[in-house]
Order: C-alpha cells, then structure tokens, then sequence
C-alpha cells in the first residue's frame, strides 16, 4: 500500500485518477482504518486529504458556509458561530461515536461511506447542503441527498473527491434540528432519524420547509410531501399529525434486531413531529 | 515502501519509520516502545487506546503511524509530572477507579482532554464526556468520582 499526502485537490485528484489498483481517500479514517483492519477492502493507494490546504477549513463566505472535507465533527462543534447559526447539523455531528471519534471523523467521509443511517446526512439534506467535488473532467456541485447510490456505495465517478460540504445561507427565521432515535443514548447507531429545516414569516406561518428521514430506506429519504404537509401552516396539531402519518408512509425500512419495520415506521413519524417543533421554536415561531 | 516520520511525542522529538498501513496504537507499542495505550478492539469502539493528537481526543487505533509527520501527540507516559502523579491519577488510585488497569490510560487521557475544555463538569458532562471509553470492571461509578476529585483539586 502506497500513502500519499497531496497538497492540492488538483494532486489529490490526479493520484486517485491515475492509480490502477484500489484506492481511498482517508479523511478521519474512522471507516476506512476500521475496514482495513477487518481486511474487507485492501488499498493500493490512501490518499490523505487532511494536507490539502483549505480542507481543514471552515469558511464562511457571502453564500454561506463552506466545510473542508478534512475538517473533523470536533472542530464543527468549536465552532459557535456555525453551531449557533447550524445547530441541527451540530447535534447531528455531536451524535456520531465517541469524542474520540468525533476528534477524527468527517462529515463528508460519513456522507461517502454511505451508510443509511449516517447521523449527519439527515441534517444536511434538510439544510439544502450541496457538496462540491474535483475530479479528471473539471468540477461539479451534487445536492447532499444524491451523494449517495445505496447501502455503502455512493456517486463519485473515478478520480473524483469532493472538496466541501457547501451550506446555503441561513435565512431569516429559520431554523433545523435533527433527533434520532436509539437504544442507548451515547455510541449507537440510529434506528430511525430526522432532519428538518424550516422558514417561517412574521405571523410564524412556514414558508419554506425540508423533511429527511434517515435509516429508514437504503439512503437517506428527502421527503418533500411531508414538507408540504407544514409548509403554509403554524405547525398546528393538524399539521404535525399530517406530517407524522406522510413521515411514516415514506418509510421502507428494513427489520432487525435493532428496530420492527412497525416500530421504525411508527418512531419516524414520532421524531418528524417533534423535529419539526424544535426546528419552528428555533426559527422563533410560537 | 516504509513511511519516514518525524514528530514530537510528549514534548520530546522523535523519528521513526513504519509500514504505510501501520496504526499509530502499533507504532507507539512496538516501535517506541510505549505501550500504555493498550488495544482493546481496535476499531474506536472501547477508547484503551486513546491519545490527545494535535489538542484533540482520538483512538490511536484510527490513526495511521505515516500521518504523524510534524505532529503533537500526547500520551499517558507524559502526563505526569516526573515522580508527581497528575491529580487525575492521584485520584483514580485513591478513589479505586481501577481494577485490571487495561482501560485506565484511556480513562485519563479522555478526562485530561474533556477537563482541559470543562474544568466544571457536571456529572452527565463527565459520563458522556467518557462515553467513548469502557470499563467492564467498575461500574464506572468511581471513574466518575475520581474525575470529579480531580477537577476539583486542580480547579483549586
């Protein structure tokens, strides 16, 4: 196995273009050490991206802000102002492993690895986040909820990486959170989990609205029904019931020992409802 | 191909070379020669490994021994004071927050890093603050109590 340290995406891009044999990108390497430990994969080629300069960085431009693919769920949490403006995307973050793990692990890497239960996905597709990516053929933006192609498999094309997790911004009166739902309260995976993102005007009627579920299908599910369920609404009981009942039909969950297709399919409406009240509480609705 | 590296380890400047796909949990023990980071899983599941990289909590078991280039890593044999344990280590003994010891270099590493940021916490501050670490002879009670000993004497 090769280890490369680029400094530039552009290297980054050209190492992972060009190698023949296997090759990963290492953010935090809190999946892929792992799998090569288990030996499920067996690099050729690690490509760390934690030396490319600007991937360590979060930056706050005019757009909003911009989150280094590098850059650990650690350093987002020490962030106050992104937490204060963001802090849906925040406890997403704060709920992924340790702070061990947290020291280490990326947004984006969890977004790559693609797992269906990836706690800051939810977040950030109700967030309206896009990545940018550098590949071979120039770049490009994808919206964070087409990332990923199913359970472990994403869709980056050869020589591809994505440089940033981009986020709109904030709007006036809006706010998001994210809750999920597990056994234990630390070090655990989610069941079932949800995402919303909503906007409202000076009467506290939701202009605009985002809805994701998570662990629920094979990728993260942007549900915009459930959206449109609370959109035009003060999140009246009638609203959140509406939302709930569209959140529960949306799923297509597996069953596990962790959690009945019943029981996720139940929760999902339960944490999409009571998601929705954090989110239009922090939007300043009352 | 091996990875030539140069880093600092507990204040003290230190090269080594190791296999591009070594963890830095294996470069400490079997080519340093510091073997308090224990390994327990191995997959940052149980923390025994844990080391204080650049200022942050990471299991060295997720760390490559290549990355280590120009580094500040922190590990349980500098935490204390020549022959003068750190109050965190005073404390786990006097307050028999141990048994086996396996889990105890990570148990400390992980409060040194959580006290460093909260030199206050409350006592569900320190249990999710520890939740990366595991223990499966105390209960975890004592840690706590330890830790909160701890904190409160260097607080002062």
């Amino acid at each position: 196995m090769r280890y490369e340290t680029p400094s530039t995406a552009k290297e980054a891009v050209s190492l992972m273009a060009k190698e023949k044999g296997i090759a990963y990108i290492l953010a935090g390497g809190t999946d892929l050490l792992v799998k090569m430990k288990a030996g499920m994969i067996e690099p050729d080629l690690v490509v760390d991206i934690k030396r490319v300069k600007g991937m360590n960085e979060i930056k706050k431009g005019v757009g909003g802000y911009s989150i280094g693919a590098a850059v650990p769920c650690v350093a987002i949490l020490e962030n106050a102002a992104f937490v204060k403006a963001w802090p849906g995307v925040a406890d997403a973050a704060n709920l992924i492993g340790s702070r061990q793990v947290q020291g280490r692990s990326t947004m984006t890497g969890n977004m790559c690895n693609a797992s269906p239960a990836a706690d800051s996905v939810p977040a950030l597709v109700a967030a309206g986040a896009k990545v940018s990516i550098a590949g071979p053929k120039g770049n490009r933006k994808l919206a964070v909820e087409d990332v990923a192609a199913g359970v472990g498999r994403n869709n980056l094309k050869k020589g591809e990486i994505i440089t940033s997790i981009d986020l709109p911004k904030k709007a006036a009166k809006s706010g998001d959170a994210y809750l999920r739902f597990t056994p234990r309260t630390e070090m655990d995976i989610a069941v079932v989990s949800v995402g919303v993102n909503l906007t409202i005007d000076g009467k506290g009627v939701i202009t605009k609205a985002r809805v994701a579920l998570g662990a629920v299908s094979t990728t993260v599910l942007l549900v915009k029904e459930a959206a449109n369920a609370i959109i035009g609404t003060k999140l009246d009981d009638a609203a959140k019931a509406n939302l709930a009942a569209i959140c529960s039909a949306a799923c297509k969950p597996i069953d596990d020992k962790r959690g009945t297709i019943e029981f996720r399919t139940d929760v999902a409406g339960v944490l999409a409802r009571r998601a929705a009240e954090t989110a239009y509480a922090r939007a300043g609705g009352k | 191909m091996g990875a030539h590296v140069n880093t600092t380890i507990n204040g003290d400047a230190v090269e080594f070379v190791c296999a591009p796909d070594e963890s830095l949990l294996d470069v400490l023990r079997n080519r340093i020669g510091l073997t308090g980071a224990k390994e327990g899983c191995g997959t940052g599941d149980c923390g025994a490994c844990s080391v204080i990289l650049d200022g942050r909590l990471v299991c060295s078991c997720l760390v490559l021994g290549a990355e280590m280039n120009g580094k500040k890593l922190e590990t349980i044999e500098g935490m204390a004071d020549g022959a003068k344990l750190h109050p965190l280590q005073q404390h786990f003994i006097d307050g028999a927050a141990l048994q086996c010891g396996i889990c105890t270099p990570g148990f400390l590493m992980a409060a040194q890093a959580l006290l460093r940021k909260n030199p206050d916490p409350t006592e569900e501050e320190i249990r999710y603050g520890l939740a990366g670490n595991l223990c499966r002879c105390t209960g975890y009670d004592k840690i706590v109590r330890a830790v909160q000993a701890a904190a409160k004497e260097m607080r002062g």
